[in-house]
């Protein structure tokens, strides 16, 4: 890590060894430019980069690379989502240049969600290359200056690479070479998935230490700010690998339904508090799902305000 | 083998409509292993077309025969002199079946009777499982002899996704992840190393993708053996 890989924000905020604070935006279901620009209007001057989705849980959206320029326009720097399930090597690579061509600098190389789960099950997916297998076709073009056939790029694209971990997923003793699987390939940061389960995730953050993978890439921990204890309640039973303890929806249910909003909160700040002293974690990826605007007070309590100018 | 679903009989009853005599093509191939076009199901087939044209007011005539396998010329020939005698012919061999009469027979009109699905068994009786994509090009040795190709919903080459849950694939609960077997045998036999490394990118020339297939084997075709 002793060059710039990119030259992005987010990876100068990372390499000078502050703890990074991103945010996420869908986004929207239509060319409504305005209401995106109004949802990423209250992440200005609070994240160090913002994940652009793309067509996440498989429901059809504005392009994740058409919605990172957009948010470039309003002053964010995009983390621009791609997933696997959509495009073949040649669109993946043709949007790589495009993206990188039009200032985006950080990419996160994922799977994608099933079709089935979506809102056009019939459709035929694709998967001509995994995630990992995409982690190290953006190495080869920024690293080589290569496309995957071995021909020369006329100005490579220069990303910086990330990828997601799920600890929570099965099975669980195999997350952690995983997580070395992707670091070899060329994944520069990690962002997980939401973690809820505490206990299982600093145990996971300690195997990841023991075999030294945080010297080797940045980790981002997930949280995701529970807006009630129906939402837990809904993401425990219906979206894939989500792992939310009994405990947690309890303590939801414990106060009043006006106050549960609060509750999520609070919990999800105690968990930055506690990822900040945790020994791996190089910060935290906020996806406040469409609760945007109270990004700033959650940054704000969590003191990661005001964000390092780097 | 190669495994198929029949159709409902409406969806059959509809195609011949307008036919008043036709024929059922069974075949003793794969669809005779899977309990879906063979003798049996012909005439079952046939039994209740005639049942239900019947309560229509509406009579069919059908006449029905079994080939040794409808995906050899050589026994699609064996119906050459009765093929004309009808109006329509309905094919419960797999998809291979329809298409090699189709070709013989320009002037007749060949119905599927049946959905081909995939290339699996028969896990116990009555089940059918894929387990083979027909990619061109097997690596299963690489995976524990298990192929995520055909039986990983994202034909994942490094698995498992965060999908993944207690053993089950995300998107059926009835779908075992395949990741998860994988991972775990080589676990169990102390072969964990073969899963660390990115498997490489594959080239799916070989598949459906580089276009319709073709296999040619020079010695059978020179006549040699």
């Amino acid at each position: 890590m002793s060059e710039l890989k990119s030259g992005s924000n987010l990876e100068k905020v990372l390499k000078a060894g502050h703890f990074a604070f991103t945010g996420e935006c869908g986004p929207p279901k239509g060319a409504n430019v305005e209401h995106l620009k109004e949802k990423l209007s209250h992440l200005v001057g609070k994240v160090d980069a913002v994940n652009m989705t793309d067509n996440q849980t498989a429901v059809v959206r504005m392009s994740s690379w058409a919605g990172s320029i957009l948010m470039m326009e309003q002053g964010l720097e995009p983390n621009f989502q791609m997933v696997c399930r959509d495009r073949n090597r040649l669109a993946m690579m043709s949007d790589i240049l495009g993206a990188y061509a039009l200032g985006v600098r950080n990419m996160l190389c994922l799977s994608g969600d099933h079709q089935s789960f979506g809102n056009h099950p019939d459709a035929k997916n694709v998967h001509d290359i995994d995630s990992m297998q995409l982690i190290t076709m953006v190495k080869k073009m920024r690293d080589e200056g290569k496309f995957l056939n071995d021909e020369d790029i006329d100005v490579a694209p220069k990303m910086f690479i990330g990828a997601a971990a799920n600890p929570f997923a099965d099975p669980y003793e195999y997350r952690p070479y995983r997580l070395a699987n992707k670091i070899a390939a060329g994944a520069d940061f990690i962002q997980t998935q939401c973690i809820f389960n505490m206990e299982k995730f600093r145990d996971f953050m300690k195997k990841v230490v023991d075999m030294g993978l945080h010297e080797r890439c940045y980790i981002l921990a997930g949280v995701t700010p529970m807006k009630n204890a129906g939402m837990a309640n809904f993401m425990s039973k219906y979206v894939p690998g989500m792992d939310i303890p009994e405990s947690l929806i309890k303590r939801l249910k414990g106060v009043d339904k006006k106050d549960q909003a609060e509750e999520g909160i609070k919990f999800a700040l105690e968990q930055i508090q506690e990822f900040k002293e945790m020994k791996g974690v190089a910060g935290v990826h906020l996806m406040a799902i469409e609760w945007e605007h109270k990004v700033p007070e959650i940054a704000e309590r969590a003191g990661v305000l005001p964000r390092p100018k780097v | 083998m190669i495994v198929a679903d029949r159709k409902s009989l409406q969806e059959i009853l509809a195609m011949v409509a307008d036919k008043k005599k036709i024929l059922i093509l069974g075949c003793k191939g794969c669809v005779t292993v899977c309990n879906v076009g063979g003798l049996k199901e012909v005439e079952i087939l046939a039994a209740s077309m005639k049942i239900a044209r019947k309560k229509e007011g509406n009579d069919i005539d059908i006449d029905i025969q079994v080939l040794e396998r409808q995906c050899d010329t050589e026994y699609v020939a064996g119906i050459r002199d009765v093929v004309g005698n009808y109006e329509a012919a309905v094919s419960l061999a797999c998809g291979v079946g329809p298409q090699f009469l189709s070709e013989m027979y320009k002037d007749q009109t060949f119905y599927p009777g049946v959905n081909t699905t995939f290339f699996g068994g028969a896990v116990q009786h009555g089940i059918w499982e894929e387990r083979c994509a027909g990619c061109g090009s097997c690596a299963i040795h690489n995976f524990g002899g298990l192929c995520p190709i055909a039986r990983c919903a994202k034909s994942l080459m490094n698995g498992p996704c965060g999908g993944s849950s207690k053993g089950v694939c995300e998107v059926n609960k009835d779908t075992l992840c395949i990741w998860d077997a994988i991972v775990k045998k080589k676990m169990e036999s102390g072969r964990l190393d073969d899963l660390i490394g990115v498997k490489p990118i594959k080239s799916w020339k070989t598949a459906r993708d580089g276009g319709p297939r073709r296999s040619i084997r020079e010695e059978l075709v020179q006549g040699n053996i």
